[in-house]
């Protein structure tokens, strides 16, 4: 990768995002408009908005890195978080948006009339918040460590000053610009390279050997080992090493490895003949690529079935996702916009598999020095070359960025929100601005302590509490006449907390291995049903306690605006 | 124009009388007042919203649910794998999509209708 492009390519997404902030801010008057935007903006620009706050470098880099590793089953993931829209689409987004909060916590509130629920409600958002800001802000050091050699915690801190500058300064109305903006600029950067990719492929005498499971070595290849490593070997192999195996040395020696694990020490070459499979390698799992491979590996059948409910599921309950809705001015201008999103995700989840699979043909090596990240970035150096795979390489550097400041402004954006209702003393924006430092100063500092926490396993954990908390909380405050406060607070934790010990449990190794790791590492299966069951079962056994404004609420939800404008009460618009 | 602003004659408004009040039924009043019946025309579009939510997540359920399964049994052909998931399940989603904010909205359309007694 020559850092001589990706550095100004880096330098001019962040240029462009405070210039395209600076223009929001120019229009960013009054309070309504910078917390909802004053609820204006219009289904196509916010559904750009939408998709670009939604797409993060999990999209951008780490789907195809997972392809490139674990094959075509990992597609499920792109499924999942698209179909998450149509399930939120359909039973969320027009009631929601009618709800007249801003954020979870005043849903709840609003729903339940009960202090309590909302505090419940708003830890969670700040838990799963914090989740899923840690880390976009790892990827970002990774990212720029990888293109430019810069030490780690630089990117983090990078995307974290500007995305305070951008929403301390402007509020949502800007956010709106810059997210919008975003999402093309995403696509572009992923669409263009691709094309070029393609016809390089093409050129090449198109080869499918890259749809072949497992992936193999088409050449004979020499791959440098930079860090010490394990690799996993589902059946014998041989190959031709010159350094330390197994604590051995050789030199230019065939050797046979029989299955099972290996440790190649730093420094060592080992050569590869055409034909040989592609070994899984684990180094230290510091990348975007090791979603809980060993627990998918022993079960794939319950892991895929894990993955689609937390991801359909999930989505509805993602604080950064939820707090866009209120920016429509009305229910179905609500729905309209899920339906773009839908289309605009839809069509940037092509691009990714297209880097998987010419990742597995021209640069399976990767999947083996678990730099399998960092394949989208350097896929035109190695296919194209030249100075037209640098520019192209610099473009996917940009855009790669401008994943990372998208979803962690959204995140911050919804976070601080909370933060500012629930938390802090007084309101206004001044503590808004306030809130938003704390945002992102906490995840900041505990990257810096906890380490490497594998991407996709923070987003998938997230995704997993979610659904199982969020999922009910919505679903039945919308549809269902006897939630009681007792209830939601009791399925919440029931669903939500025993998601997050789960994963947690799992995360700290603590199952060894068999059934049980398995049903830990991939929870939603069952804290779905269990945060659901115990909401109905415990509001029923609550029934007194259903809230007295309940009839009236829900007719809120679900009359349109038009209808709802004549009567009495009117609907209470948001003064945070 | 007169040369004096204060002289300027001013029209003062207030919000239009109902005429309709009570002589005319409407069932629009029944849902502001919070009676019975209104509770029942909300309910009855609730229940008209969440059958066409229902109906597609089925379809959802039906279309994607048995998927893994497939695969599962079928793992000698990858190109199945990469062509569904990379591709085909995409344009059903969108479709799906688009056919319940159609529905959706004529049932709010039909309630509309229903409630203002047009």
């Amino acid at each position: 990768m020559n850092q001589n492009y990706a550095v100004p390519a880096v330098a001019l997404v962040v240029l462009a995002t405070v210039l395209v902030g600076a223009l929001g801010l120019r229009i960013s008057r009054t309070t309504s408009d910078f917390y909802v935007a004053s609820r204006t903006v219009g289904p196509r620009l916010n559904a750009a908005a939408i998709s670009g706050e939604y797409l993060s470098a999990a999209s951008f880099l780490g789907i195809a890195g997972l392809v490139l590793v674990q094959g075509p089953d990992m597609l499920w993931y792109p499924v999942g978080y698209t179909a998450g829209y149509l399930v939120l689409l359909v039973f969320v987004a027009a009631p929601l948006r009618r709800s007249g909060a801003y954020t979870l916590p005043d849903f709840a509130e609003a729903r339940l009339e009960s202090r309590s629920v909302r505090r419940l409600a708003a830890a969670l958002v700040v838990g799963v918040g914090w989740l899923y800001l840690l880390p976009q802000l790892q990827g970002a050091g990774l990212t720029l460590h990888v293109l430019t050699g810069a030490p780690r915690w630089f990117g983090g801190v990078l995307v974290a000053v500007v995305v305070v500058a951008t929403v301390a300064a402007g509020g949502m109305r800007s956010i709106t610009f810059v997210q919008a903006f975003q999402y093309w600029l995403k696509l572009t950067a992923l669409l263009v390279p691709a094309l070029f990719l393609l016809l390089a492929w093409h050129g090449d005498g198109a080869p499918r050997v890259a749809f072949d499971e497992p992936a193999a070595f088409r050449e004979q290849r020499t791959v440098r080992v930079d860090d010490t490593l394990d690799i996993k070997l589902a059946a014998p192999l041989t190959v031709t090493a010159t350094g330390t195996v197994d604590g051995t040395r050789h030199h230019a020696q065939r050797l046979l490895l029989p299955a099972g694990t290996h440790r190649v020490e730093r420094g060592t070459r080992l050569v590869f003949a055409p034909g040989d499979p592609v070994p899984g390698g684990d180094a230290g799992g510091s990348g975007m690529s090791t979603p809980l491979a060993h627990a998918r590996q022993e079960r794939p059948l319950y892991a895929t079935y894990g993955l689609i409910v937390a991801t359909f599921l999930g989505t509805m309950g993602l604080p950064h996702v939820v707090v866009r809705f209120y920016t429509s001015p009305h229910g179905v201008a609500a729905r309209r916009t899920t339906v773009v999103v839908l289309g605009l995700i839809g069509a940037f989840y092509l691009l990714p598999p297209v880097y998987g699979a010419l990742g597995r043909l021209y640069a399976p090596e990767l999947a083996l020095t678990g730099q399998a990240d960092a394949a989208v970035l350097v896929l035109p150096h190695l296919v194209i070359g030249g100075v037209g795979g640098n520019l192209l390489g610099a473009l996917l550097a940009g855009g790669a960025f401008a994943a990372f400041l998208s979803t962690a402004s959204g995140l911050t954006l919804a976070v601080a929100g909370v933060l500012t209702q629930d938390v802090l003393p007084t309101r206004g924006v001044r503590h808004f601005r306030l809130a938003t430092l704390l945002a992102v100063v906490v995840p900041l500092a505990a990257s810096a302590l906890v380490g490497g926490l594998p991407v996709a396993d923070a987003v998938g954990l997230a995704f997993a509490v979610s659904a199982s908390s969020f999922c009910p909380l919505l679903v039945l405050g919308i549809w269902w006449r006897g939630l009681t406060p007792p209830g939601a607070v009791a399925g919440m934790v029931a669903g939500g907390g025993s998601a997050l010990l789960a994963v947690t449990a799992t995360m700290a190794g603590l199952p060894g291995g068999g059934p049980l790791h398995a049903l830990l590492a991939w929870p939603a299966l069952w804290s779905v049903p269990l945060g659901f069951l115990t909401m109905i079962l415990v509001s029923l056994a609550t029934a007194s306690r259903i809230p007295a404004g309940t009839a009236a609420i829900l007719a809120r939800f679900h009359l349109p605006e038009a209808l709802y404008a004549g009567q009495r009460t009117a609907p209470r618009e948001v003064q945070p | 124009m007169p040369q004096d602003p204060t002289e300027r004659r001013v029209v003062v408004t207030g919000v239009p009388r109902r005429t309709r009040g009570l002589g005319g039924y409407r069932p629009r009043t029944e849902i502001d007042e919070q009676t019975t019946l209104g509770h029942t025309y909300v309910r009855s579009l609730m229940r008209s919203q969440l059958l066409a939510g229902l109906t597609v997540f089925a379809v959802l359920v039906l279309l994607v649910g048995p998927l893994p399964l497939v695969f599962a049994v079928r793992p000698q052909n990858p190109g199945l794998v990469w062509g569904v998931l990379g591709f085909g399940v995409y344009p059903p989603l969108v479709l799906l999509a688009r056919w319940y904010v159609k529905r959706a909205e004529r049932n709010e359309r039909d309630f509309a209708r229903l409630v203002e007694d047009r």
